[in-house]
């Protein structure tokens, strides 16, 4: 696993699967599917909501797993991978949340409500940015990797909360539709823009761990003026100090 | 209900949002090999 994520290309070919499925899925959906009776064309949103969920799924997944092999193997591979996962699972739930609150404006009359669904989802996405946040204010590589990787472990446990809350609670959000109840042309454009955002969240994820692997090395070769990601966020956890 | 403005209002911020954060990972990509470089020359 680590000689493929080290190629640097794996990237650019997920994201040039995830380009023409993105625009057949775009096609399928907004085109060729029909509109929904009830809800009419704004239900065509779905087919950007629903899959962003599952990219979310794929991120936060990605982050879980890699934290539990971080934390069982201490290599720096895997802790890598869990800030990539991580990032591109913040980047897909704030998208699912905000097409979720364009979809509810005409569908619920409301933007946004405290349904346990949507209130689950919000919390979701707090932790990770927290999981960020943490990463960029400890500044021993192997403490800051230990402490995120126990965020990400705590946090990943809301996301069967998230799932089964439209199950566990009485909820303004519908539950999970069976594709048996679906219109075939639906379930295809559905599942294609699914595909999409996997691949596109597959190829992030690539990208973002290169990413990682280098802010790691320049860090640990001891260059303090250079500290990759977190002078990327516009904190310098070097200010103030004195060397030499 | 059967509004298109919330449609094309809901893809468009999806791909406003997707777009942002592959200009800026791509840009941080290419700073980060630039640093590796100019660190192994």
């Amino acid at each position: 696993m680590n000689r493929l994520a080290n190629r640097p290309a794996l990237g650019p070919i997920l994201g040039g699967l995830a380009l023409p499925t993105l625009l057949i899925g775009l096609y399928l959906g907004l085109v060729w599917a029909p509109a929904d009776s009830q809800m009419g064309n704004v239900q065509r949103i779905m087919y950007v909501h629903f899959p962003s969920w599952i990219a979310t799924a794929v991120g936060y997944l990605t982050a879980f797993v890699a934290s539990v092999v971080y934390l069982v193997r201490r290599r720096p591979f895997w802790d890598h991978a869990a800030v990539a996962g991580a990032e591109i699972g913040v980047v897909f739930n704030i998208i699912g949340l905000v097409s979720g609150a364009i979809w509810g404006r005409p569908t619920w009359g409301v933007w946004w409500t405290w349904d346990p669904r949507l209130t689950s989802t919000a919390i979701l996405l707090t932790i990770f940015v927290g999981y960020l946040l943490l990463r960029s204010f400890i500044e021993d590589p192997d403490t800051r990797a230990r402490a995120s990787a126990v965020v990400a472990i705590v946090g990943f446990v809301n996301m069967p909360i998230v799932y089964f809350s439209v199950r566990w609670w009485r909820t303004l959000h519908q539950v999970q539709s069976s594709p048996a109840t679906v219109d075939p042309r639906m379930v295809l454009a559905l599942r294609v823009m699914m595909v999409a955002a996997v691949l596109i969240a597959g190829s992030l994820i690539a990208s973002r761990y290169e990413l990682a692997r280098l802010d790691d090395a320049d860090e640990r070769s001891g260059a303090p003026e250079r500290s990759g990601s977190r002078r990327a966020m516009g904190i310098d956890p070097y200010e103030g100090a004195t060397y030499g | 209900m059967d509004d298109l403005r919330f449609v094309i209002a809901a893809y468009a911020a999806a791909g406003v949002i997707l777009a942002a954060y592959v200009w800026q990972l791509a840009r941080r990509l290419r700073e980060a090999r630039a640093r590796a470089l100019s660190s192994s020359s």
